[in-house]
């Protein structure tokens, strides 16, 4: 519990410190910290943008969406289908793993099987549909083939061995705290 | 260093890109919020209001990752990066890559231009591999977030996974492109 005290006015501490040293970079012009400052503000502005939409479609998953339909198609019992689910809802997320994190939190709620979710979390950070095609129009379609069919079996399978051993160990993802 | 290497110019093409999945989002929202509302008034509120609720809750670990992010990207700017790329062997070359992946986090409009830069200065497939698959799924900067969610254990645990995963990614692109001899 101390320890925890500690870290935040550990944090607390950096924060000001790093308040004071973007004020100080643009007073004295001094260009690095002014990179940091315009890249801060880049990426709110991004989270600003996506965060809102993102977290109400959260919110109307848990309203509306059944358990019986998570436990059905992303359950234990699921299997391999429950994988090749995950890896499809994942193609479709924005922004990348902070967006898919909370929606990991929402799918366990709702009965999924943890390891299904890793496979999600892991599919939402390389098989974004969008960022693909992006990617394949500056490294070439071979190239991102490669990645994907050497990534996604590898992902499955790692995912399922470390969904397996916490659900043994009777592992709980938490509500962001 | 500190400057940005992808010429500006050609970055309002690719910023249209990313929009196209912003007004997804935005229309999926706008679509989804109407049908809610229409099938039932009290569980739309319920929703926004759960809604709220986890945003604000996650929302330091956010700022944290913010200001992650800002420091790294400050420390390891894109010209560091094709530097230390570009001098080195393969082997060297894949570590770097990897390290340099892990720590930043940058969006697919500023890093997969900065790939085409090393593909143009010579650098391996195999070593761009590397780099770009832990820049998508080992993630230093989201770790607050992250632990938020998962604990700080699993979060260490997946990020280890992920790293040998994408090692395996880089090898076997490189057997593919004919960089690495079977």
């Amino acid at each position: 519990m101390k320890s925890k005290k500690l870290l935040k006015y550990a944090k607390a501490v950096g924060f000001v410190a790093y308040t004071l040293f973007l004020v100080f970079s643009f007073l004295k012009g001094f260009e690095p910290g002014k990179k940091m400052a315009f890249d801060l503000r880049y990426f709110s502005l991004e989270m600003a943008k996506i965060l809102p939409p993102a977290f109400i479609l959260i919110g109307l998953f848990e309203v509306w969406v059944k358990k019986e339909t998570i436990e059905k198609h992303f359950g234990s019992k699921s299997g391999l289908r429950g994988h090749i689910g995950g890896i499809l809802l994942a193609g479709t997320t924005v922004g990348g793993l902070y967006v898919a994190f909370p929606v990991a939190y929402s799918l366990y709620r709702k009965g999924a099987d943890l390891g299904v979710i890793f496979t999600y979390i892991a599919a939402s950070a390389i098989c974004r549909v969008p960022m693909t095609i992006f990617e394949a129009s500056f490294l070439g379609i071979k190239f991102s083939i490669i990645r994907l069919s050497v990534s996604i079996p590898l992902v499955i399978v790692s995912s399922m061995l470390l969904g397996k051993y916490l659900t043994r160990r009777g592992y709980a993802i938490r509500d962001g705290e | 260093m500190g400057k940005r290497l992808v010429p500006v110019r050609s970055k309002e093409g690719i910023y249209r890109r990313g929009k196209i999945s912003m007004y997804f989002l935005y229309l999926l929202l706008s679509i989804a919020l109407v049908i809610s509302f229409i099938a039932d008034r009290t569980k739309t509120y319920r929703a926004i209001k759960i809604a709220f609720k986890k945003f604000t809750k996650i929302l330091p670990a956010f700022a944290e990752m913010l200001v992650l992010v800002s420091i790294i990207l400050g420390l390891v700017p894109d010209s560091l990066i094709v530097h230390y790329l570009g001098k080195s062997n393969m082997f060297q070359g894949v570590l770097m890559a990897s390290f340099f992946g892990s720590i930043t986090l940058m969006p697919g409009f500023i890093a997969f231009p900065l790939c085409g830069i090393l593909l143009k200065k010579g650098i391996t497939y195999t070593v761009i591999s590397a780099f770009t698959t832990t820049l998508m799924m080992v993630g230093f900067v989201t770790f607050p977030i992250e632990k938020s969610y998962f604990g700080g254990k699993v979060t260490v645990m997946r990020n280890v996974l992920s790293l040998f995963i994408a090692l395996i990614v880089a090898v076997m692109t490189g057997i593919f492109f004919g960089e690495i001899l079977p």
